[in-house]
């Protein structure tokens, strides 16, 4: 009888100095930062995009490369454009990184997109080029001497 | 060669004979594109776009259309020339007998029957409706038959992880690409960027329009002093047409 209410003191004691430490691991829920300016809509209401915004962008999809349907309602490249913005110091979040619009949900709630294995995760006036163009046009002036040797097989 | 473009301007006539005539205004400049496309449209097979090259503007060791093609599309080597992606390369020909050389932009020739579409096991490649061949990278496999196929080696694959592309043009490792055209600006109504360059650089070698419409630029220069097709033998029928060869 005794140690059946030991027992029970100890996990009853257990359970009350597990509860704040379970309070401080929970993951923190994912920052969503809204577009600036004021009236500035999503195209759809919250609750909406939330469940849908990867069919909107996948019907999208098929419709530009295919047709050439290039309308901005639900096209990636706004959602970009919008959402994704630099932070106080004027830096744009990595697209791995738990700050970037994309990731910040996906990363919370385990899911693995491969969106930007190709597309651009920041709008394009942000996008660094760093210069490399430069030794891009040396490297296609070598290609063009390399082709010059073997161009005569087209004749 | 030219009996296929002209049995297709036959047939755009007759039907636009029966619509009501396209009519366009004279002295259009070569920046402006007709057949304006509202976004909400798809595209339609009453165009087809093509290209120009004239052989004997265009310059040994020039390569603005090269860059322009390289930035628009983020294009960027690792310093592997045998494997870097290249849109446009330049091919000098040099005839033997007289010593003669001339350079040509080689590129994807966006053919109407196009090898590359034919042999792709998942649709990945595809035509659009006005004759612009693209890959869809969402479906391809990177299984590379399209640049076994491509008659004009036009294709390259992408071996490396691609960091810092352009909004308007995605590409990334394991997928095939080639000219688009830059399908993104002519759905826009603007020419491709390589065609641009050339014009800004005084070069005028390059030019772009609509084959099936009589009345576009390209067409009439095609009507008056034509435009070979490279390895016509293989009757692509191909949209890219060079003239001085």
């Amino acid at each position: 009888m005794i140690n059946r209410f030991l027992r029970i003191t100890f996990v009853l004691t257990g359970l009350v100095l597990l509860l704040p430490a379970t309070g401080s691991a929970e993951t923190p829920l994912p920052v969503i930062h809204e577009p600036e300016g004021e009236g500035v809509k999503c195209v759809e209401p919250e609750e909406v995009m939330r469940r849908d915004h990867m069919n909107f962008i996948l019907h999208q999809r098929d419709e530009t490369v295919h047709e050439g349907i290039r309308t901005s309602k639900y096209s990636f490249a706004e959602c970009i454009n919008c959402h994704v913005e630099p932070d106080d110091s004027g830096n744009i979040a990595d697209v791995d990184s738990k700050d970037h619009f994309c990731n910040g949900c996906h990363e919370y709630a385990a899911v693995t997109i491969d969106c930007f294995e190709c597309h651009a995760d920041r709008p394009q006036k942000f996008i660094d080029r760093g210069g490399k163009s430069a030794s891009l046009q040396e490297e296609m002036h070598q290609m063009l001497t390399a082709n010059e040797g073997t161009g005569g097989e087209l004749k | 060669m030219s009996d296929c473009v002209n049995q297709s301007r036959r047939s755009f006539l007759e039907k636009s004979a029966a619509v009501g005539a396209i009519t366009i205004a004279p002295g259009i400049l070569l920046h402006q594109v007709a057949n304006a496309k509202p976004d909400d449209q798809p595209v339609s097979d009453s165009v087809r776009w093509g290209m120009l090259i004239n052989t004997n503007n265009c310059e040994q060791g020039c390569t603005d259309c090269i860059d322009a093609c390289n930035t628009e599309h983020g294009l960027v080597g690792n310093n592997r020339p045998q494997s870097d992606t290249q849109y446009i390369r330049k091919v000098t020909l040099r005839d033997k007998m007289t010593g003669h050389e001339l350079s040509l932009p080689m590129m994807c020739q966006h053919c109407e029957t196009a090898p590359c579409v034919d042999v792709c096991p998942t649709g990945a490649s595809f035509k659009r409706k006005d004759g612009i061949a693209l890959v869809d990278k969402h479906i391809c496999i990177g299984c590379r038959y399209c640049m076994m196929a491509c008659p004009y080696k036009a294709r390259s694959f992408v071996h490396e992880e691609v960091k810092n592309q352009t909004l308007s043009a995605p590409r990334g490792k394991g997928t095939v690409e080639s000219c688009t055209m830059c399908v993104h600006r002519v759905d826009k109504d603007q020419i491709p960027a390589c065609v641009e360059a050339c014009s800004k650089g005084k070069h005028d070698a390059m030019m772009f329009g609509d084959l099936n419409d009589p009345n576009s630029e390209i067409s009439k220069e095609l009507e008056k002093h034509g435009g070979k097709q490279i390895r016509a033998d293989l009757q692509l029928n191909t949209a890219v047409r060079y003239q001085g060869l």
